[in-house]
């Protein structure tokens, strides 16, 4: 399943989905989308469109059309089985509360 | 809606300039004058095209260009001014178009998308070196104001050459419009190269243009041939821009440019 | 708020299962949202794809009649605000042409329904720009009434849309204020500044407060919108919010909203405010404003002109890609 605005190939210029570090240390997070006719102009598209005011030192940008995602219809089998493992999160060990540094 | 993020920058403009104490000298002046009704003219033009680019996405990468030189331009005009007390609106609107010393290729019409992009090609290129040149200016403002250009007109070369690419390379119909707008804008690229008579006497502080045909001759036809076009050998045209004289084409954009604010004379906006 | 009346469930155009349908509903009464590929009822989708496509048509005709003034603007600064001011315009049309797509619909088909007239953009768009204080009513006015509209939209159950608006939100707040100081500066100035500036305010007043739409009686569509979250307060109560914001900024600007009957009204803690004329309203709407046909005429020729550039580039891009292929096939 590619991305949600990916029109297969309808369009003259294809849909891509832009993410931006908006600054050092931080990973890249989707901004949004725009059309390009190939890579090299997508993220020159990107970086007018989404960087105009200083919002990024670094963009990537992947064809809509590239992206796999999981399906939809599937969020019980793949989100289901971390409930109940409580665990995992330092929430859960509670006697250890008031010892420092731990 | 957050209205209190206040945008800290620390890039040259035209009010930090109006802001300081600086005052241009005389020749410093004069020199800046024509560098600033280049920017000017070629912002006007770029602003033309917003609204009308062929994809959304373009408007926007034209908007931005037109911006930047439209910041250079009011840098430039401020600075000038400051030699004779006067604003960059008194400079920008309240000249005739004989005063005005903008040379002839920016004053071009935009034709279509391929006649702007060869007058973009050919302007950013030309930027490109001139700034790189004046950063190192023994005027501190000149050399300021030029260091921040200088990055801005590289992604503006970057951005001519792309297009460049795909309009020659791409269809019959684009390859024959890019070269025809090559064709179009050859003519004034003489021009920029001609001395600069404003720049004659400030060694160290102004560049001499001819310094930068070299480097304009060495890129830009390599970029044409590379893109599947022919490099124009159509003559150069007479120039004299920076003596006031002008194409056809610079009357009637001042006259729609100065229309308003001539209507007002004294009244601020 | 309080949760509105489940009006939901039993739409007759819902297919979708049990599950789904009770997962949807879920999501909107508890506040959550509502993501691209979830299930989601077609009338809501719907509804979506035409309220979000007619905010970014609206962002796209909205740029020609400020485009009308940049090449005439009486400052150099004033010119660069507007270019960026109409500029950020082209970006949430973007922004909001992106979010509609990913409900199904391509930016070309949205575009095919702008010029046939299938789909609106907002009428405020059809009135002429004839002077320069123009663009400070329409930053003032229009834009003052766009974003009234469009912050709760940031909160909207669908959730590209309301990351769409929240970023359109943050650009827009210069947008409003540099219409504000263009006002202000006309009536700093000479008589005829002040003058050009009430007479553009006379002229965009009404049509500013009709931008929220019907008022709520006639509004049937928008009812349902409220009970999916994707509007959060009526057309009516976003317009008395405005008034209520307008009458202390004219008074900095010293400037009379036309209006004899604006009055505060102590017992309602609101501003009292005379009858619009919808008839106009709707003339305009169905295609009888100042600039209807020109609007969407320009829009078209844009389009049009630009074809030969974007098939150009497509094709350098194919060919461009097909020989790295080429390349990668005989390296391996």
């Amino acid at each position: 399943m590619t991305s949600p605005g990916d029109s297969g190939g309808r369009e003259t210029w294809p849909l891509w989905e832009v993410f931006i570090r908006s600054s050092r240390g931080l990973s890249h997070v989707h901004a949004g989308s725009l059309h390009a006719p190939d890579e090299t102009m997508a993220v020159r598209n990107a970086r007018d469109l989404y960087t105009r005011r200083a919002e990024g030192v670094s963009i990537w940008v992947v064809r809509a059309s590239d992206i796999t995602s999981s399906d939809p219809d599937a969020k019980g089998e793949f989100f289901e089985s971390p409930q109940g493992k409580e665990y995992r999160h330092a929430t859960y060990y509670s006697e250890s509360e008031a010892v420092p540094h731990l | 809606m957050n209205h209190s993020n206040h945008v800290v920058s620390t890039a040259i403009t035209a009010e930090s300039i109006a802001d300081s104490s600086v005052v241009a000298p005389e020749a410093v002046a004069q020199y800046a004058l024509g560098l600033g009704d280049d920017a000017l003219v070629l912002a006007h033009r770029l602003g033309e095209w917003i609204a009308n680019a062929p994809e959304l996405e373009e408007d926007v990468a034209l908007g931005n260009i037109g911006l930047d030189l439209l910041g250079h331009a009011r840098s430039l005009l401020t600075y000038a001014g400051t030699a004779w007390g006067q604003s960059e609106d008194d400079l920008a609107y309240f000249r005739g178009e004989p005063e005005f010393r903008s040379r002839q290729l920016f004053e071009q019409p935009g034709g279509d998308f391929a006649a702007t992009i060869a007058r973009q090609l050919i302007a950013s290129v030309y930027f490109a070196e001139l700034y790189r040149a004046l950063s190192l200016s023994t005027d501190p403002t000149l050399a300021a104001i030029a260091a921040k250009a200088v990055k801005e007109v590289d992604y503006h070369v970057d951005h001519s050459v792309q297009w460049l690419r795909r309009l020659g390379l791409g269809t019959d119909l684009s390859h024959e419009r890019m070269q025809r707008g090559l064709d179009l804008m050859w003519p004034f690229v003489g021009e920029l190269f001609q001395p600069d008579p404003f720049a004659t006497d400030l060694d160290g502080i102004a560049v001499d243009p001819e310094r930068l045909r070299l480097a304009f001759d060495s890129l830009v036809p390599r970029l044409i041939v590379d893109a599947g076009l022919t490099v124009p050998t159509m003559a150069a045209a007479q120039g004299g821009g920076r003596i006031g004289r002008h194409s056809e084409a610079l009357g009637p954009m001042l006259a729609e440019m100065q229309v308003l604010a001539r209507a007002h004379p004294g009244a601020t906006w | 708020m309080a949760a509105p009346a489940k009006t939901t469930v039993d739409d007759a155009s819902s297919e979708g299962t049990a599950d789904q349908r009770r997962e949807f509903d879920r999501l909107i009464e508890a506040d959550m949202r509502v993501e691209p590929r979830d299930w989601m009822p077609e009338a809501y989708r719907k509804t979506l794809i035409r309220q979000i496509s007619q905010h970014a048509h609206s962002e796209i005709i909205g740029m020609q009649p400020e485009g009308n003034w940049i090449t005439r603007a009486p400052s150099l600064k004033r010119k660069a605000i507007l270019m960026a001011k109409v500029q950020d315009e082209a970006g949430h049309g973007l922004y909001l042409y992106s979010a509609a797509q990913t409900l199904g619909i391509d930016r070309e088909t949205m575009f095919e329904q702008l010029i046939t007239g299938a789909a609106k953009y907002s009428s405020i768009f059809n009135y002429t720009t004839p002077t320069w204080a123009d663009m400070g009513s329409i930053g003032w006015l229009v834009d003052g009434a766009a974003i009234c509209n469009q912050v709760p939209l940031c909160r909207a159950s669908y959730g590209p849309y309301g990351r769409a608006m929240t970023r359109i939100c943050k650009e827009e707040s210069f947008h409003q204020r540099q219409g504000f100081e263009i006002l202000l500066e006309l009536m700093r100035g000479t008589d005829a500044q002040k003058a050009m500036a009430q007479e553009s305010v006379n002229r965009w007043y009404a049509p500013a407060l009709m931008m929220f739409g019907p008022p709520d009686e006639d509004s049937p569509n928008s009812q349902r919108s409220m009970a999916w979250k994707i509007k959060r307060f009526s057309n009516d109560d976003l317009r008395q919010r405005f008034v209520d914001m307008l009458v202390p900024q004219a008074e900095v600007l010293g400037i009379t909203l036309p209006d004899p009957d604006l009055k505060w009204n102590e017992e309602r803690g609101h501003y009292d405010f005379g009858p619009l004329n919808w008839d106009e309203f709707y003339e305009v709407l169905s295609g009888r404003g100042q600039a209807n046909a020109v609007r969407v005429a320009r829009r078209k020729q844009a389009h049009e002109n630009g074809a030969w550039v974007r098939e150009a580039s497509r094709v350098y891009a194919d060919r461009e890609a097909a020989e790295r292929e080429t390349t990668q096939r005989m390296a391996s």
